[in-house]
C-alpha cells in the first residue's frame, strides 16, 4: 500500500500540534518541548513544533515511517484525561462530516498522505481531552500539565516499541524544539494579568463545541488509553 | 426594499436569506449570509468573522524583540508574514538598519513563501471550486495525457500515469473516503470542465502538495528551523560562511547550491504546471470574468514589498508596486502614509467591539480591542444565530478603512496597480493572459477569474523575482559582505524611554501592518491589520460594505442549496481568518452547514 515497506531506513517524526496561545490547546506543543528537555533521543528522530499548520504539515511528513503527534483530542472520555489511538483506530475519516476547529485537520493531513502513497507505516496519537480551552493568552491548566509525564511515557513506550534508543538526558544538548521566547516557562512568566489580556471565547462558537463534546460524551467505547 | 450604499452599491435584503456557516477550504472561521431575489441572484451580503483574535492584547508587557515569536501564531498557515511585519515594526520604532544582506535574505523567504502560498492556494483550496474531483473517474487517461501534452512540456504526462493515479483516486473514493475532498458539491451543473482536465488537475492537486517539501527547505536553511523559523530584529538570524563544512547553523556554499536548485525546480514547476493549467480551467469559466468584481474596479490598496536595497521602505524602492486607487479613478495611483493618523482607521460599528465614540475609527497607534459581544435585532440567540442583524454588530472583524474607503487588496490589487503604472513585468504578462484568453477586455480583471489569474501572475514573477534575489545575495557574498545583522540597537539601554513604528508586508493574501508602541523597553500597544480584515470587513457608520459582501453583490446563484458560487468568489480572495485553535475531532460532529430560510 505504501512506499515505505520499499525504503530500508526509518525516518521518525514526533509532532506535536495545536496552539501555545490558547489555554490547552498547547498540549501536543509542550509536550514535544518537554520530551526535548528531558529526554535523549537518537539525532535521527525528529521533534517537530507543528503548531497549527494545517495541511502545510503535509510535506514536512512525507517520507516518514514512524510518526508519533501529541495533539488536544475532543476524545469520550472526561476532560483532561489521555488517550492513545494508533493507525486506523484514528478515524480514517470523515465522509463528510467530521471536522476539527480547524477545516484542515489532522484527518486530513493523513488522507492527504494516503493519497500520495506516503501514509506512514506507524502513526500514533498520544491525546488530551482539553479542560479549557477559551482562555486566550492563558496556558495549561493545572490538570492537563499534570498529564504530561504520563502522556510523554506512553511516547516514550510507543518510541521504544519502534526500537528506538530512549534515555533520560545526559550529556547531549537538549533539542531545540520550541522558540525560546514560546518555550513554557517564559511564556508563562511573561503574560498579562487576566484583568489586563481579555481572555474571552466566542460564546457560539463555544456552544458549538460543548454540544459536540457532550454528544462524545454521551457514547462509549473506542479507542481508550 | 433596496438601499444605495456610499461605495456605489444596491442592497436589497427583503428575499430568501442563505446562511453558510462556515466557509470551507479556508483558515479561520468565516460566515457568510445573502439574500436572494426571486430569480435567485444575490441582493445583499453579510461576512460575519466568528472567531474572536485578542493577540495584540497578550503582547502588552512583553519585550519587543521576542514579538515576532508570538505573532507567528496568529495564524496557522501565514507565519512568516506576521514575523516580518513584526520585526520590521520594532526596527521601524527603534531606527535599527540591517544589513544589505539581511534585506535580500528577507526577500529571498517572502518570495518563498509566495511562491508556495499562491501554489497551496491555487490547488488546495480554490483550484476544487472549479474542478469536479468524482468527474475526474471517469476520465479517459490516454486523452487526459492528450490534453496534458497539448497545454505543457511538464514530463509527468502518460497515459499510464494518468491511468495508476485515477485508480488510485478510484480506491480512495471506494472506501468510503474523501479526506480533503468532503464538503464539494460534486456534480453541481456550474462544473464545466470535461473529466480529462478534472483528472489532469487532480493529479496537479497532488504533485503540488508533494514538491512543497522542496520548497519548505529554503525557509529551513535561512531561518534554521521550520516550519516556525527564527527571525530577529536587526538582521537575519542565520550566520554566512561559505566556507564551513556540515556546521551547524551557518548558510555555507553547499547549502546555497541547494537553494539555487530548488528555485529553478520551483520557477519550473509554476510556468510548466500551475500556469498552463490555470489559463486552461480559465477557459471554461470566461462568464466569472464578469462576475463578482466588487471594489475592484474602484477601491484597491497596496502598501508594496520587497525593498531594493535594505532600509529604503518608500515607494521608489519596492519591488512590489505601492499605492491606492480610489473612486475608480486609474489615472492617478496615490501613495499611503501608515503613520498618518487620518489613513488607515478601524471603526467598530459593526463588529463586536467597544469605543468610546462609535461613529468614529481608530488609528492602530490609538487602537482599542475591547470586546462587546452583542448581536442586537439578530434572530436566535446569542449562541445560535439564524440570521444576522447587518444593522447592528456582526463580527469579529473590525472595518478598517483608508480616508475613509473600504479597500480590496490582495494579488488583483497590486497587479492592477503594477498595470496602471505601466510597470512592463506586470502590464506585460497581463496582456499576454487576456489575449489567450481570446481577447477579453482588461476589464475582464474586475472579476473572481481576474483575481485569480492575478495570484497566478504573480506567483511566477514571484518565482523569477526569487532567482534575482538569490543571485544578488551570491553576488554580494563573494564580494566580501557577509554580513547579516546589526546588533548596535539591540540592547534595550541603548532605547529611547518611548518610541513607536509600523511595519508593514504585502503578505500573499494582501496588505498587513503591525503598528507597535514601546513604553520603558516593553511593549505598550500593539496592533495588527490583516489583509482579511480589509477584505471580509463587515459595513461602517456611513454604511459603505467591504470588499466580499460588494463581490458577492449580483451573482447568480444556480441553487442557494448548493452555494458553490458564493465559495468561488470568496475563496478568490484566499481568506484567512486569524485561526487560532485546532483539535483533532473523533467524534465526527457536523457543523457546515447550509440554511435557506
Amino acid at each position: 500500500m505504501t512506499d515505505v515497506s520499499a525504503a530500508p531506513e526509518r525516518r521518525i517524526v514526533v509532532l506535536g500540534v495545536g496552539n501555545l496561545l490558547w489555554a490547552d490547546e498547547g498540549f501536543g506543543v509542550r509536550c514535544v518541548e518537554a520530551l526535548g528537555e528531558g529526554w535523549d533521543l537518537p539525532p535521527d528522530v525528529g521533534l517537530m513544533d507543528g503548531g497549527t499548520l494545517g495541511l502545510a504539515l503535509v510535506p514536512l511528513l512525507l517520507d516518514t515511517t514512524h510518526v508519533l503527534l501529541f495533539d488536544a483530542v475532543a476524545h469520550r472520555g472526561e476532560p483532561g484525561t489521555l488517550i492513545v489511538a494508533r493507525d486506523d483506530e484514528i478515524p480514517a475519516l470523515m465522509g463528510g462530516n467530521k471536522m476539527s476547529l480547524h477545516q484542515v485537520g489532522m484527518n486530513d493531513i493523513l488522507a492527504s498522505l494516503e493519497l500520495l502513497n506516503h501514509k506512514p507505516a506507524h502513526f500514533t496519537v498520544v491525546g488530551v481531552k482539553p479542560v479549557e480551552l477559551a482562555d486566550y493568552g492563558g496556558s495549561l491548566t493545572a490538570k492537563v500539565q499534570s498529564q504530561i509525564p504520563g502522556a510523554l511515557q506512553l511516547g516514550i513506550d510507543e518510541l521504544r516499541r519502534w526500537g528506538v534508543e530512549v534515555g533520560e538526558r545526559a550529556g547531549r544538548p537538549e533539542r531545540d524544539v520550541v522558540i525560546s521566547a514560546l518555550r513554557q516557562g517564559r511564556y508563562e512568566s511573561g503574560r498579562p494579568a487576566p484583568d489586563v489580556a481579555c481572555r474571552l471565547g466566542d460564546e457560539r462558537f463555544l456552544a458549538i463545541r460543548a454540544a459536540a463534546q457532550d454528544r462524545g460524551d454521551e457514547e462509549t467505547g473506542g479507542p481508550g488509553a | 426594499m433596496s438601499i444605495a450604499t456610499p461605495n456605489g452599491f444596491q442592497l436589497d435584503n427583503s428575499g430568501k436569506r442563505v446562511v453558510v456557516d462556515p466557509i470551507t477550504r479556508i483558515e479561520g472561521h468565516l460566515r457568510i449570509e445573502v439574500n436572494v431575489d426571486a430569480n435567485n441572484v444575490i441582493r445583499n451580503a453579510v461576512s460575519t468573522g466568528t472567531m474572536w483574535r485578542g493577540l495584540e492584547v497578550i503582547l502588552r508587557g512583553r519585550d519587543p524583540r521576542d514579538a515576532w515569536a508570538f505573532v507567528q501564531r496568529i495564524c496557522g498557515v501565514c507565519t512568516g508574514v506576521h514575523a516580518l511585519a513584526s520585526v520590521r515594526a520594532v526596527e521601524n520604532a527603534l531606527k535599527i538598519e540591517i544589513p544589505e544582506n539581511a534585506n535580500t535574505i528577507r526577500n529571498i523567504m517572502h518570495l518563498t513563501l509566495y511562491s508556495q502560498d499562491h501554489l497551496v492556494h491555487f490547488y488546495h483550496l480554490h483550484a476544487l471550486d472549479w474542478v469536479d474531483v468524482v468527474s475526474a473517474l471517469s476520465a479517459d487517461p490516454k486523452a487526459t495525457s492528450e490534453l496534458a501534452q497539448s497545454i505543457s512540456s511538464w514530463p509527468l504526462s502518460s497515459p499510464g500515469y494518468f491511468r495508476d493515479l485515477q485508480n488510485r483516486l478510484k480506491k480512495f473514493v471506494e472506501s468510503g473516503q474523501l479526506g480533503p475532498f468532503r464538503n464539494g458539491y460534486w456534480g453541481h451543473p456550474a462544473y464545466k470542465l470535461p473529466p480529462e482536465a478534472n483528472l489532469m488537475a487532480v493529479a496537479h492537486y497532488l504533485e503540488a502538495l508533494d514538491f512543497q517539501k522542496e520548497i519548505v527547505k529554503i525557509q529551513t536553511i535561512f531561518g534554521g528551523r521550520n516550519p516556525h523559523p527564527n527571525w530577529l530584529v536587526g538582521g537575519v538570524p542565520s550566520p554566512i560562511n561559505l566556507n564551513a563544512t556540515g556546521a551547524v547553523g551557518a548558510v555555507n556554499m553547499e547549502r546555497l547550491n541547494l537553494v539555487g536548485s530548488i528555485i529553478d525546480r520551483t520557477i519550473e514547476f509554476i510556468d510548466n504546471v500551475y500556469i498552463p493549467d490555470l489559463i486552461a480551467i480559465a477557459g471554461f469559466y470566461k462568464d466569472w470574468a464578469a462576475i463578482g468584481g466588487g471594489l475592484s474596479s474602484k477601491y484597491l490598496m497596496s502598501y508594496g514589498d520587497l525593498p531594493k536595497s535594505a532600509n529604503d521602505y518608500s515607494a521608489g524602492n519596492l519591488m512590489m508596486p505601492r499605492g491606492a486607487i480610489v473612486d475608480g479613478n486609474l489615472g492617478e495611483v496615490q501613495d499611503i502614509d501608515l503613520d498618518a493618523l487620518d489613513q488607515v482607521q478601524e471603526f467598530v460599528t459593526h463588529s463586536w467591539y467597544k469605543y468610546g465614540d462609535e461613529q468614529q475609527g481608530l488609528h492602530p497607534y490609538e487602537g482599542e480591542t475591547v470586546p462587546n459581544f452583542d448581536i442586537g435585532g439578530a434572530k436566535g440567540t446569542k449562541t445560535r444565530v439564524e440570521a444576522f442583524d447587518e444593522s447592528a454588530k456582526y463580527s469579529w472583524v473590525k472595518s478598517p478603512r483608508w480616508k475613509g474607503h473600504a479597500m480590496e487588496v490582495g494579488p488583483l490589487a497590486r497587479y492592477v496597480i503594477g498595470y496602471v503604472k505601466g510597470i512592463p513585468e506586470f502590464k506585460e504578462p497581463t496582456d499576454m493572459v487576456l489575449a489567450k484568453l481570446g481577447g477579453v477586455p482588461v476589464t475582464a480583471l474586475f472579476s473572481t477569474l481576474g483575481r485569480t489569474a492575478a495570484r497566478g501572475l504573480e506567483c511566477s514573477w514571484a518565482a523569477h523575482k526569487l532567482k534575482d534575489e538569490f543571485n544578488k545575495l551570491i553576488a554580494n557574498i563573494k564580494a566580501g559582505d557577509t554580513a547579516t545583522a546589526n546588533m548596535d540597537n539591540f540592547e534595550p539601554s541603548t532605547w529611547a524611554k518611548s518610541a513607536r513604528g509600523h511595519g508593514f508586508v504585502e503578505a500573499p493574501r494582501g496588505s498587513l501592518c503591525h503598528w507597535i508602541d514601546i513604553e520603558d523597553k516593553k511593549i505598550k500597544n500593539y496592533q495588527c491589520v490583516v489583509p482579511t480584515t480589509w477584505n471580509a470587513s463587515p459595513r461602517d457608520p456611513a454604511g459603505k460594505i467591504g470588499a466580499y459582501e460588494a463581490a458577492l453583490l449580483d451573482t447568480p446563484m444556480h441553487d442557494p442549496e448548493q452555494p458553490l458560487e458564493i465559495l468561488r468568489t470568496i475563496h478568490s480572495f484566499d481568506p484567512c481568518l486569524a485561526c487560532a485553535t485546532h483539535v483533532l475531532d473523533m467524534e465526527g460532529n457536523e457543523v457546515t452547514s447550509v440554511q435557506v430560510r
